[in-house]
């Protein structure tokens, strides 16, 4: 008969952890909370600048993508979980607005911001970074069989485009909906459907989320078959950014003809309810100055919105900023964008 | 709550859903996709569950844990995985054209019920080898052995005997299964294509991106009354008929390889699973060591470097701890739990049990948004603030996990005579002697079967339960997800090299637990 000392190992073991844990989490003194989407990173370094300065730490709570965060802070409005919120994007502003969870604060640093990424003229929700959501391709795969790349999303209901497109579904992916915004505003609410019904017959196919579009069914970064994907602009940087040896050129292309992109814009704001509020404001300026703004682009691949931050190398090489791309007012997109999705998934999927 | 969004009662919402047939399509489709997966998943996974239960073989320990791996992955590396073996341009397409030079790819189950299918089988195919396995091994061989005496032929013998005798843990093990598949979420949508939706995608549509919490609500409940019918279902079966019988420890009922018979049915299955769930792992491990220029190590390597210097970097050694910290509290949580609820339920009256039964199973049945908020509703005061507190995540997995530590328990429990306990009274035990000498040396084996589970569960949560993820203390899961956020081959090779880690500590810790003796219960 063995003594059972492995169940007095897993318990002691497990209430230590118990113990330990709450004390790394909570023994801090002054702390600032900052609630956002998992897809959120920032440097070590640039967030040591604000903690040193300001004596308080910053505490990250992650709450899924962006929609689910958003709908959480909503929920939790009464007793709200952070102080700051970053990462509204301009598909969900009027849910935000209108549900009345954040402070205006009209920081001295939105002169440096352009004036049309200004959604929000209360200054309750002010942009920090946006991006492209636009179609790359495989260079080499084009190449290979000698085929041009697709130079404007119209151009996907060209039968030599057959069976080559991979897209996300608007319903569960945030990439998914930016494009199919792109085809309204392209090609208007009459044009879209149509659009979409030549896009369905030549093969298009619909994945659940980026991730299995392009790691599941994109040429050049998988196994997969299909050399045209919705993704960002800014994906080919990343490709070379994130190669083994960096490579002179890109695997990977964008197009950002004009009307073929969909702008996201991304907010940060502070949440109604907040104890600390002077320094909420504090961390807010921090975030739309340029220390924060240059950490941007590498840490998730989006552009800043300050117009004085300058951008990378890899970047400034790489990537090319869409040209007029698709803008919607935060207005209509609230009000038809139940409809887009079901309109859409009628169209496609049933 | 969610009904009551202005104060007033907003059922108007709902009159779509019972106006649109699409909703009537979709909740047959999740029935049905269910039922089948579940009585796939069976009989493939029943020879194997005899073989395991009567055999003894070398490997046969090493073989259990790995069977188990796949309950941890998360799907999208699943399906990446059977992506790289049967997807259009996948290893087993890319041999069968090179071989019989076609230039079409002759396998396309891309966005097929069929993939659906598999991966369902692929993931839940221990849980019956498990569950089933576990309990079969303590049938006494004797009993089979006189009826084949007797004259009976092996079939008959089977379907007579064996069968009944191991319903009860059949239609436990089949009831997770099946409740697993109808609330699956991930594998349907992913390998199967957006056109494969079933309720739980329509659930996280409404709740997430449209914010009509009434319907997702609505949703929510028409999912839950679906389960526990399944449950009144199920309960009605397992109670007409409950067999009591004398238990026996595993020594006595395992035997060695010995006849040509023997060698067929364990190799037989031993392939099986080799094929089933080891060749999509194989080629997750292959592709965490494959680059363009060969075999190497460099994305491993990569693991411990953070380029950027971003603050949510995860260090490899350190989600390895998080991950198996909150999987062995989580464990401890759910045994505890578990082992009361089971308690509970095979002494309580027919009804009395008949109503709390489905009720143990509801966290495992909620759709995982409606969990998620309903955390951030239910428990934003105090004294029950617990929203960002670390003991939230234990908590949740919790939920999830001690359910199978009931359904693993509960048949061996009901099994236990009367007699038994009864005399050991009569001989002057103690309650607490009685159960502790007699009823947890015979649950022994179920309950370390439930004790895996709830610290697998825990393994593989990805933070779906629990919206609120802290950056602080990251698990392997989390790790995965956020390599798999952006582009470029690094990310995805670290990707894969961090799933091939969660595999191997995912392993061990099963060959610990399977370790784990309860003191005076022998060989069980």
């Amino acid at each position: 008969m063995k003594r059972p000392i492995s169940i007095t190992l897993i318990l002691s073991l497990s209430l230590w952890i118990m113990g330990i844990l709450p004390g790394t989490a909570f023994s801090k003194p002054l702390e600032i909370t900052v609630m956002t989407h998992d897809s959120f990173s920032v440097s070590k370094k640039v967030v040591a600048i604000f903690e040193k300065r300001e004596q308080v730490k910053i505490r990250f709570l992650k709450a899924g993508d962006a929609g689910a965060a958003l709908n959480q802070a909503i929920l939790s409005k009464n007793n709200p979980l952070a102080d700051v919120f970053y990462g509204v994007d301009n598909t969900f502003i009027s849910r935000a607005l209108k549900a009345g969870v954040f402070i205006a604060y009209p920081s001295p640093l939105l002169r440096h911001i352009p004036d049309e990424l200004k959604l929000d003229i209360q200054n309750r929700l002010l942009p920090v970074d946006f991006g492209d959501v636009c179609l790359n391709y495989d260079k080499k795969w084009f190449q290979k069989k000698g085929i041009q790349p697709p130079q404007d999303i119209a151009a996907l209901v060209d039968p030599r485009y057959k069976n080559l497109t991979v897209v996300e579904n608007p319903a569960t992916s945030s990439p998914g909906l930016a494009f199919l915004m792109a085809t309204v505003g392209r090609f208007g609410e009459q044009g879209y459907q149509e659009y979409w019904k030549k896009l369905t017959k030549n093969g298009v196919l619909v994945t659940k989320g980026w991730q299995e579009a392009y790691w599941g069914s994109f040429s050049a970064a998988s196994k997969g078959n299909r050399p045209i994907v919705v993704s960002y602009a800014s994906s080919p940087p990343a490709e070379v950014f994130y190669a083994k040896k960096k490579p002179a050129e890109a695997p990977t292309a964008a197009v950002t003809s004009p009307g073929s992109c969909f702008r996201q814009i991304e907010f940060v704001g502070i949440l109604k309810g907040t104890k600390k509020l002077k320094l909420a404001q504090k961390l807010i300026d921090f975030m739309l100055d340029t220390d924060f703004q240059e950490d941007i682009p590498l840490q998730m691949f989006v552009f800043p919105s300050n117009r004085k931050a300058s951008l990378p190398q890899v970047f400034t090489k790489h990537t090319v900023t869409a040209e007029q791309p698709v803008m919607l007012a935060p207005e209509r997109i609230a009000t038809q964008r139940e409809n887009w999705i079901e309109t859409w998934t009628d169209i496609v999927l049933r | 709550m969610s009904f009551i969004p202005d104060g007033e009662w907003a059922l108007g919402s709902l009159q779509k859903l019972f106006k649109s047939g699409y909703y009537a399509r979709t909740l047959w489709f999740t029935f049905w996709q269910a039922a089948v997966s579940t009585l796939l998943t069976l009989v493939l996974a029943l020879p194997g569950a005899y073989v395991f239960a009567r055999y003894r073989f070398p490997g046969k320990k090493l073989l259990q844990a790995f069977a188990t791996v796949p309950f941890v992955l998360p799907t999208v590396v699943v399906a990446t995985s059977f992506q790289a073996l049967l997807g259009p341009r996948g290893l087993i397409n890319e041999l069968l054209q090179a071989v019989f030079n076609l230039s079409e790819a002759p396998i396309q189950m891309n966005h097929s019920v069929l993939f659906v299918l598999l991966a369902h089988v692929f993931f839940n195919y221990t849980v019956i080898l498990r569950m089933v396995g576990g309990f079969w091994a303590r049938l006494d061989p004797s009993l089979t052995e006189s009826a084949r005496v007797l004259g009976a032929s092996s079939v008959k013998v089977f379907f007579r005997v064996t069968l009944p005798l191991l319903k009860p843990a059949i239609l436990a093990s089949s009831l997770l299964v099946f409740i697993f598949c109808f609330s699956s979420f991930g594998v349907i949508l992913i390998l199967g294509g957006p056109r494969l939706a079933t309720i739980e995608v329509e659930i996280y549509r409404q709740a997430v991106h449209l914010f009509n919490l009434p319907m997702a609500a609505a949703l929510s409940l028409i999912q839950i009354v679906f389960i526990l019918l399944m449950m009144w279902v199920y309960t009605t079966l397992q109670r007409k008929q409950v067999v009591t019988l004398q238990p026996v420890s595993g020594a006595h009922s395992q035997v060695p390889i010995r006849t040509a018979k023997d060698r067929s049915w364990v190799g037989g299955n031993v392939c099986l699973i080799l094929l089933l769930v080891g060749t999509p792992l194989a080629a997750l491990i292959l592709r965490s060591f494959l680059t363009d220029t060969g075999l190497s190590l460099v994305y491993y390597r990569a693991l411990f470097v953070n380029p950027v210097q971003s603050i949510f970097y995860v260090p490899p050694l350190e989600a390895v701890f998080y991950s198996c910290g909150f999987a062995l509290v989580t464990l401890v949580f759910s045994v505890v739990i578990g082992i009361l609820a089971a308690q509970f339920l095979s002494v309580s009256e027919g009804r009395i049990s008949a109503l709390f039964d489905p009720i143990f199973m509801l966290p495992l049945s909620t759709s995982a948004v409606t969990l998620g908020f309903g955390f951030i509703i239910a428990l934003d005061r105090p004294p029950l603030n617990l929203r960002t507190s670390l003991l939230l995540v234990p908590l949740a997995h919790t939920l999830v996990a001690f359910p199978f530590v009931v359904r693993s328990v509960l048949p061996a429990l009901r099994s236990i005579p009367q007699s038994l306990k009864e005399s050991a009274a009569l001989l002057g035990a103690s309650p607490f002697r009685v159960w502790r000498s007699v009823e947890l040396p015979i649950i022994g084996r179920s309950l370390i079967v439930g004790a895996v589970f709830a610290f697998t569960i825990s393994l593989g949560e990805f933070g779906a339960t629990v919206f609120v993820a802290r950056p602080q203390t990251p698990t392997m899961p989390l790790a995965i997800y956020r390599f798999l956020g952006q582009p470029g081959a690094l990310n995805y090779g670290q990707a894969m090299a961090m799933s091939s880690l969660l595999m191997l500590v995912t392993a061990v810790g099963f060959l610990m637990l399977e370790k784990l003796r309860i003191e005076g219960q022998g060989e069980f």
